[in-house]
């Protein structure tokens, strides 16, 4: 992959912010332990919702086979190696290039092949049956430019997910002051409040994208057994799919 | 696994293949996890009558989870069940008497011999294409590492996997080669087990009669035959083992009593010196521990088995989700779950049973009569004694799905 100058839909300031806090990425006690935790109930929506709307059986081995996979701004690759396992033919994509680094690496030791570039999607060129993006759109500049060119890289009756922060007075207290103040989960700054989108909004740019959303569903996280839920309720953390036109 | 080069390779390596690691491996074959199986002893020695002459107490819940692991169907047919309990004091007229009726029409639990689970699972394991045994091997060397788990065998062969189970016992040579801490207290007795065949059936009845040197168990088999376990004070235990059979028979028909009519001998007798002992962790990167080689009982209430069992419906469980989410089953998250779910539960009961037998394997006069006075006590309280029913049949505490005897 070449190297990228300035990727047009990630701001510099933000990529810079999370490389530095990539090398963690991996380590499920380290910093990152929170987004590790995260993992489960974000892959059951995926895997529940890909396996009803592709008619595949969770209990079969890799289920997911021959579908594709796009991961917009995929990180250190915590979600592409579930995926991969699963059976899907994964491409991981990420604005930081240390991050797409740290990714290789780890999906060589885990024996996995995955696909990572270094690109923004409207860089790359083909389509996938799944292209998802997950707490990406709080960090873009322009959400619409940058759903519109995720959306393009789904193929005509694929299947989005998308996840995010939403703006509510309960996620400024949670997500900014517990999280980077109170916990210390993430380094201060790691998240502007303001860029979150409430359910409506993400929907609505998804709409301007060509993609219809099907479903919302919450996560929260348990104190008391220490993880994180599947929750109706969208106040702070939510997954969404949708279908493209 | 960095495309590790390894003659086979695996989602779990488990290392011993007996009563806990076996089901953990059935279980998990049978669900979409591929498990490779390393025992010291080759299948035919497992099998043997003079390798292993204990029986289990299974109760309804771990029952299940044999059911779960395809195992009981072959199990069933050696298997006694326990429709009444009695306890007893000494020679004390005061006892406790659990009926199975009072919780419906499920017995209470069975008792199988170790050579009948052993039997099932030489024939199971064969047939699951996701297991592969390795007997009789020895792991030479294990690595664990961030990528994954490297075990090499006695003969050279070489075993890749995400995550290493140890199953192998009390003295687990894994749990200790990870550095792995021990609590253990030794109690001064010894349990000699034998099986004797009686004139009189046993009527399904499990006995425990408490007695000054430690409990004295007869626990219904098949037919006219009961497992006795014969807990001694150590110091006196060689003595005992020594004699011929016949003055061996005479002493031990003393403490049996003479309700089943005529005693036989069926088969040698073993002695196992008992202990209690719990692992300071349960797990490690790329490590669970299971069974024996995570928590040792006395075998006063019967447990041993049953908490072996639920340590396989847990983790199975947690596997088995893990594996259909496509996460690595040695990730930390995961582990962490099993340790969580198991480690209060173990220590529960392993409070329990410590308070049991320090309690009962006494004969200071106010202890005997407190206790006596409260089995008679719980005997009179219809909620507080199905509650402990309820916890020996392993039907408390927040259930693994085998245990409830639901599909993984």
């Amino acid at each position: 992959m070449s190297a990228l100058s300035q990727p047009t839909t990630a701001s510099a300031e933000e990529v810079a912010r999370f490389q530095a806090i990539a090398d963690a990425w991996w380590d499920a006690e380290g910093k990152f332990k929170p987004l590790h935790q995260l993992n489960p109930p974000r892959l059951e929506f995926l895997r529940d919702i890909a396996a009803a709307h592709f008619g595949r059986d969770i209990a079969a081995p890799a289920p997911f086979a021959g579908l594709s996979l796009l991961d917009v701004g995929c990180g250190g690759g915590l979600l592409c190696e579930p995926l991969a396992r699963l059976g899907f033919a994964v491409t991981g994509i990420d604005a930081g290039e240390k991050n797409v680094a740290v990714a290789r690496l780890h999906a060589e030791q885990s024996g996995l092949a995955i696909d990572y570039r270094n690109a923004t999607p409207e860089q790359l060129e083909g389509q996938f049956d799944v292209v998802m993006s997950m707490e990406v759109v709080e960090h873009v500049p322009d959400v619409d430019v940058f759903l519109a060119a995720a959306a393009a890289r789904l193929k005509p009756g694929g299947l989005f997910f998308g996840a995010t922060l939403n703006r509510t007075a309960k996620s400024y207290a949670l997500a900014i002051i517990g999280a980077e103040y109170v916990l210390r989960w993430l380094p201060r700054g790691t998240h502007d409040w303001k860029k979150f989108l409430k359910p409506s909004e993400f929907a609505a740019a998804l709409r301007r994208a060509g993609v219809t959303v099907a479903g919302f569903e919450g996560i929260r996280f348990d104190l008391v057994h220490d993880c994180w839920r599947r929750t109706d309720s969208l106040d702070v953390n939510y997954l969404l799919h949708g279908r493209k036109d | 696994m960095a495309m590790m080069d390894t003659d086979l390779q695996c989602d779990v390596l488990i290392v011993g293949g007996g009563l806990v690691g076996g089901p953990l491996a059935c279980a998990l074959a049978a669900h979409g996890v591929s498990v490779a199986v390393v025992d010291r002893e080759a299948p035919e020695t497992a099998l043997a009558p003079a390798f292993d002459g204990r029986a289990s107490a299974v109760a309804l819940g771990p029952q299940r989870v044999l059911a779960g692991c395809g195992l009981w169907p072959a199990i069933a047919p050696l298997a006694a069940p326990i429709r009444e309990i009695r306890v007893s004091d000494g020679a004390s007229p005061l006892f406790l008497h659990y009926d199975h009726r009072v919780l419906g029409s499920d017995p209470f639990g069975w008792i199988v011999e170790n050579r009948a689970i052993r039997q099932a699972l030489s024939r199971r394991l064969p047939a699951l294409p996701l297991a592969r045994v390795l007997a009789p091997a020895s792991i030479q060397a294990l690595r664990r590492e961030a990528g994954g788990v490297v075990a090499t065998l006695n003969d050279g062969r070489s075993i890749g996997a995400a995550l290493v189970v140890a199953a192998d016992g009390r003295g687990s040579p894994v749990r200790a080669g990870a550095g792995i801490g021990l609590t253990k207290w030794e109690y001064g007795q010894t349990a000699i087990v034998c099986t004797v065949a009686h004139e009189k059936p046993h009527g399904d009845v499990a006995q425990e009669h408490f007695l000054p040197s430690g409990p004295f168990a007869i626990l219904p088999l098949p037919g006219n035959r009961s497992s006795v376990v014969w807990t001694e004070k150590s110091a006196l235990v060689p003595g005992i083992m020594a004699q011929d059979d016949a003055a061996f028979l005479a002493e031990m028909h003393e403490r049996f009593g003479d309700f089943l009519g005529g005693l036989t001998l069926e088969g040698p007798r073993f002695a196992y010196p008992l202990s209690l002992q719990f692992a300071k962790a349960y797990t490690a990167p790329r490590l669970a521990l299971v069974g024996d080689a995570a928590h040792g009982m006395h075998p006063v209430a019967g447990q041993g088995m049953n908490m072996g069992l639920r340590d396989v419906a847990a983790l199975a469980e947690v596997l088995v989700q893990a594996k259909r989410l496509g996460l690595d089953l040695g990730n930390a998250a995961v582990l962490e779950r099993y340790a969580r779910w198991r480690r209060f539960d173990n220590l529960l009961m392993l409070g329990l049973t410590d308070a049991m037998v320090r309690l009962f394997s006494n004969d200071i006069a106010p202890v005997r009569l407190a206790r006596d006075l409260g089995l008679a006590a719980v005997n009179r309280m219809p909620g507080l004694k199905k509650t402990f029913m309820r916890h020996a049949m392993g039907l408390v505490g927040e259930l693994p799905r085998l245990m409830r005897g639901e599909a993984l």
